[in-house]
């Protein structure tokens, strides 16, 4: 149902009792399945799943940033923003072109988000309201996806596999540039530095929301799991992303919005509350602050784009029949 | 967007190396791929030339035909330095 960065929850566990051998070996081996091998259908849908609602994420993940590309408070943090921007745009191509791999059709997928069969990441529905919330994105919501995603750079698939150690590479310029634009927020005026902390305020709970549903009620996993899809729980990914995160949260000099967090010698990690579920469950819904927005901008942008795709088909076709007409000349004046 | 044609893509990182598959993308005609391409997979300086190729064009080994497909090579180790004894004391071999 639901696809939180590259984590699939949500959707009933899809299971297999009919696993080739020869697939069943190379998952034992740590080897890697590529387009072409035999493979369980349930494996092949979920993983088309997975990659799609991922890709989709990337795209609409567009549209809460490219909000303050024209507001952006200097040209260089517009350039910065504009190339973060379009690095998603990039980012949703790989996956589509890993999706293809299994014999989907990318045009279809875009229909399957367009008529809401298909999902992207809750995350994107909240609306970005200050500048500062660019620099909490950057920051919270691409430092969750990196954790997130770092592992699935050694997914039992090649094609999404190779896709996500591209995006992982482009990731961590996104998460750096968050963090710089809270560090200057958070030392500026006072003004700047309570929109900082708003913006951390608003951010860090729907961030804590990306790893999806606690271990116990996260029917997916274990199967991901065994199918090599997915290495770690979410508990242990959210434990990682707070423990990475709250010593960064004291360099900023903002506060976390969550009074529990505090260190936990035994455990070796970070306490902290516990999460909102249901809120998770009511954006993924469609209640979210943002849904409807969403949407029916994405689905605005893609019929606004038809006339550049059919002048690009256009052009080549009559490029192609201007060819075909020089050769034929060519082989009648040879004869 | 439906009927454009996938095409492959290949990067020279830089002058020395070979062009490496990087991914694929989908266009209406060569030129836009190379353009698509030059956006999509060298946005960091990734490489000096890229290459475009029809992904219909491409012909492929097949999986299930592997094992027999490469096994001439199997059981010929002599065809690795390592397969032959040197004596002791010989150098530059």
């Amino acid at each position: 149902m639901a696809s939180v960065y590259g984590n699939d929850f949500g959707a009933r566990a899809e299971t297999s009792s009919d696993e080739p051998q020869s697939f069943l070996d190379l998952l034992a081996g740590e080897g890697r399945v590529e387009p072409r091998d035999e493979m369980p259908d349930a494996y092949r849908r979920t993983l088309v799943r997975q990659i799609a609602q991922h890709a989709h994420s990337e795209i609409i993940g567009m549209q809460p940033e490219g909000n303050w590309i024209s507001r952006a408070p200097s040209l260089r943090r517009k350039a910065i923003l504009m190339a973060k921007v379009q690095d998603e745009a990039g980012h949703g191509l790989y996956l589509y072109a890993a999706a293809e791999t299994l014999g989907v059709d990318r045009a279809d997928l875009l229909d399957q988000l367009h008529d809401g069969r298909q999902k992207y990441s809750s995350i994107f529905n909240y609306p970005t309201l200050t500048w500062a919330d660019v620099g909490a994105i950057g920051w919270l919501v691409d430092g969750a996806a990196i954790v997130n995603q770092v592992p699935l750079c050694r997914c039992s698939y090649g094609p999404y596999a190779r896709a996500m150690v591209r995006v992982c590479k482009e990731e961590s310029f996104h998460q750096r540039q968050g963090f710089e634009i809270l560090h200057t927020l958070s030392h500026g005026t006072p003004a700047q530095r309570a929109m900082a902390q708003d913006a951390v305020d608003r951010y860090w709970w729907p961030s804590l929301m990306m790893f999806g549903p606690p271990d116990d009620d996260s029917p997916n996993s274990a199967q991901s799991m065994a199918w090599g899809i997915k290495r770690f729980s979410n508990d242990d990914l959210r434990q990682r992303f707070v423990d990475m995160t709250v010593p960064q949260a004291e360099a900023l000099g903002l506060t976390l919005p969550d009074p529990e967090i505090r260190w936990n010698e035994e455990r070796g990690h970070y306490d902290f509350g516990e999460v909102d579920f249901t809120e998770l469950f009511e954006v993924i819904k469609g209640h979210g602050p943002c849904n409807a927005q969403r949407m029916s901008h994405r689905v605005r942008a893609h019929e606004d784009g038809a006339w550049a795709r059919e002048a690009a088909s256009a052009y080549a076709q009559k490029q192609a029949q201007k060819q075909a007409e020089k050769q034929l000349v060519r082989t009648e004046g040879a004869a | 967007m439906r009927e454009w044609p996938l095409w492959e893509v290949f990067v020279r990182s830089r002058r020395g190396l070979s062009h490496v598959h990087v991914g694929s993308l989908h266009a209406p005609d060569a030129e836009m791929a190379l353009r698509n391409a030059r956006d999509l997979y060298t946005r960091r300086q990734e490489g000096v030339s890229l290459w475009v190729v029809p992904a219909a064009e491409i012909v492929a080994s097949t999986p299930d035909q592997g094992a027999a497909f490469f096994d001439p090579a199997d059981d010929k180790v002599y065809r690795h330095p390592t397969f032959y004894d040197v004596p002791e004391g010989v150098e530059h071999l």
